[in-house]
């Protein structure tokens, strides 16, 4: 029997429990979305795009799913601390794939911004969310969003109207939760109409130590002249999956900011795809990995430079200790007529003992004559004589490790626009490269 | 104080420093001389443990205590520093952090915890002013970007922060015009104490000009094969390497 065949079989069996408890227009998706994940399966290593990362595999094991949406017992607000305390945030909690709305916290969102579950959002306002739901995330392409557009029942919708800035950054916290193995299918529905500015932190974390696997399809559509910034940081364990593909679409000048972290986990592969669709447009991918054990980071992107005069940039740093291994792949595609591009793209790589392995793949497909092209890619190790030169000065050959491998990824750390994130993110950093950030910080469960 | 008995040392199997005895006393400047590939950084990289280098024979005794046995780091907890000939560039590491990690370490191997921040600032300043080193520098990575005299002024800002028993300058003096020249030497000087010692390696009279030795020695093809007070400096300057050369009967 093939991996593909007992989800086959369940939604078969499920599909009336699964709309039942989902809304009209995430069921009318998919049948659609079922079909295509039947033609495609899950990605293997066979296909390009998932050479490093054996997708198919991960779901072999078995895992519970809540389709009957039981809650789950657990009040976030009271088991999570915050490993991001002191920023003010507009905190939620989605815990599992259910959006938490028990003890919501009063909104300090400015009029006319929704943020809330995706499936009372999209009954509330069925035009709304009709209107970008599944737009941009193309079932037919990617078996991993053919199988979250099947079988997701709920998830986040932030929608900004236009003008209007949400100065408080938003914090949403997704907590795994689970007695058995357990597999939640999540969904991110983000609108910014033209003018619009917000900022999102996005954290995942792994209560328990069961297996869990994390699908999650989040999709952004950028109007005109807006503003976004999303930092996704996951905190999980070695037996947590996830599987995150993020499709954003940007029109005329806005301007998008996606840094995801990756600071303790199992398998991770996250798939980013921007199309910069307006003139002026601007984007910036950025991305750190600390990674060992037998931990696994596989960050795929691919920017479209559909129309001229829009600037991408991208850096992405990985620290791989132990057995750990790392992928980078970066398509950068310029269309035809996509002239005065300019696009960078950086991907550094530390491998600090010979077992850790990286895979890096900068790929560039230019077919226009007048634009501005780069990238650099390089795998290497800590360099001995600055070892030496601070070990001369007493720094201990420990310590002078950490201070190396805290500079190097650093960099990335700088590009965040949170300054209370971007200082606890120092402090994590130094905590989970001293060997004190083994397990997920911020539940009391978990202490 | 520093005591060498019969120094060989190796590098990937060839042998650079053929038999080295030399001793150094409380207050004492030492100042070795010599042609280029005689192994005058050897010796200075095999005193502060660089692991390129491999020890095949003999001793060496800093303080009572058997150097060779020592880390790196330990060696410079003991109090011995090298201002390095080709200080490295660290980028990313500020100055502020890296010399407190590296103060802090050195309190923490002599039982003191660690410094204040006020405390440490008003450190920094204070020797900062030592070399003239501008604040700016000092907010910056380690040596990057610094010109060739910023760097060799950094070492010595260094120096003067770890207050090391014995510090050795190797070549110091290289690529630094006049008047940075006559900073870092001061600098020396300022910190000069009746208790620590100095061994200046350098190719110039020049330096010596500045920091008076009271020892000279001639370091040629891994063996130290003349010592004599300071006129030895002025005479190797005026005739060069080849008399001595003769005189060992090369």
């Amino acid at each position: 029997m093939s991996v593909e065949q007992q989800y086959i079989d369940l939604y078969a069996q499920c599909e009336a429990m699964i709309c039942t408890h989902s809304s009209e227009i995430l069921n009318s998706a998919r049948a659609r979305a079922f079909a295509d994940f039947k033609r495609l399966g899950f990605p293997t290593r066979k296909q390009e795009d998932y050479k490093y990362t054996d997708i198919s595999k991960c779901f072999v094991p078995d895992y519970g799913l809540n389709l009957n949406r039981l809650p789950i017992p657990v009040d976030p607000y009271e088991v999570f601390k915050c490993d991001v305390p002191n920023m003010s945030t507009s905190l939620f909690f989605v815990v599992n794939d259910s959006f938490y709305k028990k003890a919501l916290p009063k909104s300090h969102l400015p009029e006319g911004v929704i943020f809330g579950s995706l499936k009372d959002v999209s009954e509330e306002r069925p035009e709304l969310i009709a209107k970008y739901y599944g737009q941009l995330a193309d079932t037919s392409k990617d078996g991993v969003t053919a199988f979250n557009t099947t079988f997701v029942q709920d998830g986040v919708v932030l929608y900004v109207p236009k003008n209007v800035v949400v100065e408080k950054p938003i914090q949403l916290v997704n907590i795994l939760r689970g007695d058995v193995n357990f597999m939640m299918n999540r969904r991110i529905l983000i609108i910014l109409e033209e003018g619009a500015q917000a900022r999102l932190l996005i954290c995942d974390h792994a209560m328990d130590h069961v297996n869990f696997l994390a699908t999650q399809v989040v999709e952004i559509y950028a109007g005109e002249n807006t503003v976004f910034d999303m930092y996704e940081l996951e905190e999980t364990h070695t037996s947590t999956v996830r599987l995150s593909n993020i499709y954003a679409k940007q029109e005329a000048s806005s301007h998008l900011l996606l840094n995801n972290m990756t600071l303790h986990n199992g398998i991770t592969r996250n798939t980013t795809e921007v199309t910069l669709a307006g003139p002026g447009a601007e984007t910036h991918l950025y991305g750190m990995a600390i990674a060992d054990k037998n931990q696994h980071v596989d960050n795929h992107t691919f920017i479209d430079h559909a129309v001229p005069d829009c600037e991408s940039k991208e850096l992405f740093k990985y620290v791989l200790d132990d057995h750990a291994v790392g992928a980078f792949a970066g398509i950068v595609l310029v269309r035809p007529g996509a002239q005065h591009t300019n696009a960078q793209q950086t991907n550094r790589n530390l491998c600090v003992t010979r077992d850790a392995r990286m895979y890096t793949q900068p790929q560039l497909e230019i077919y226009a004559d007048d634009v501005k092209c780069s990238h650099g890619a390089t795998i290497g190790q800590l360099d001995e004589n600055a070892l030496f030169y601070m070990r001369a000065r007493g720094i201990s050959a420990k310590e002078a490790r950490l201070l190396l491998m805290f500079a190097f990824v650093n960099e990335v750390i700088d590009t965040i626009r949170l300054d209370a994130l971007k200082d606890r993110l120092h402090l994590l950093v130094e905590k989970r490269f001293r060997g004190e950030l083994n397990k997920c910080q911020g539940c009391a469960i978990c202490k | 104080m520093l005591e060498i008995r019969d120094l060989h040392a190796a590098i990937n199997g060839k042998e650079i420093l053929r038999g080295i005895n030399l001793s150094v006393k409380p207050g004492e400047i030492h100042a070795i001389m010599g042609p280029n590939g005689s192994g005058k950084s050897t010796l200075s990289s095999v005193l502060v443990g660089n692991p390129v280098f491999e020890v095949t024979k003999g001793n060496v005794t800093f303080c009572g205590k058997d150097l060779l046995d020592l880390s790196a780091e330990d060696r410079s907890h003991e109090g011995i520093f090298l201002s390095f000939q080709y200080p490295v560039e660290i980028p990313g590491v500020s100055m502020v952090n890296f010399m407190r990690a590296a103060i802090n370490e050195q309190r923490k191997y002599r039982g003191l915890s660690p410094i204040s921040a006020s405390e440490f600032l008003k450190l920094m300043r204070e020797k900062r002013a030592v070399v003239e080193l501008d604040n700016k520098l000092a907010n910056r990575s380690v040596n990057e970007g610094f010109s060739g005299g910023e760097k060799k002024r950094n070492e010595i800002f260094q120096m003067a922060m770890l207050e090391p028993k014995l510090s050795i300058l190797d070549e110091t003096d290289s690529g630094l015009d006049i008047d940075a020249l006559r900073i870092v030497a001061e600098g020396v000087n300022k910190l000069k104490s009746p208790d620590n010692s100095c061994i200046v390696i350098t190719h110039y009279q020049r330096l010596l000009d500045y920091i008076k030795p009271d020892v000279v020695h001639v370091l040629y093809d891994g063996r130290i094969v003349k010592t004599a007070g300071p006129e030895l400096a002025l005479e190797l300057e005026e005739k060069g390497y080849d008399w001595i050369k003769k005189e060992i009967g090369e």
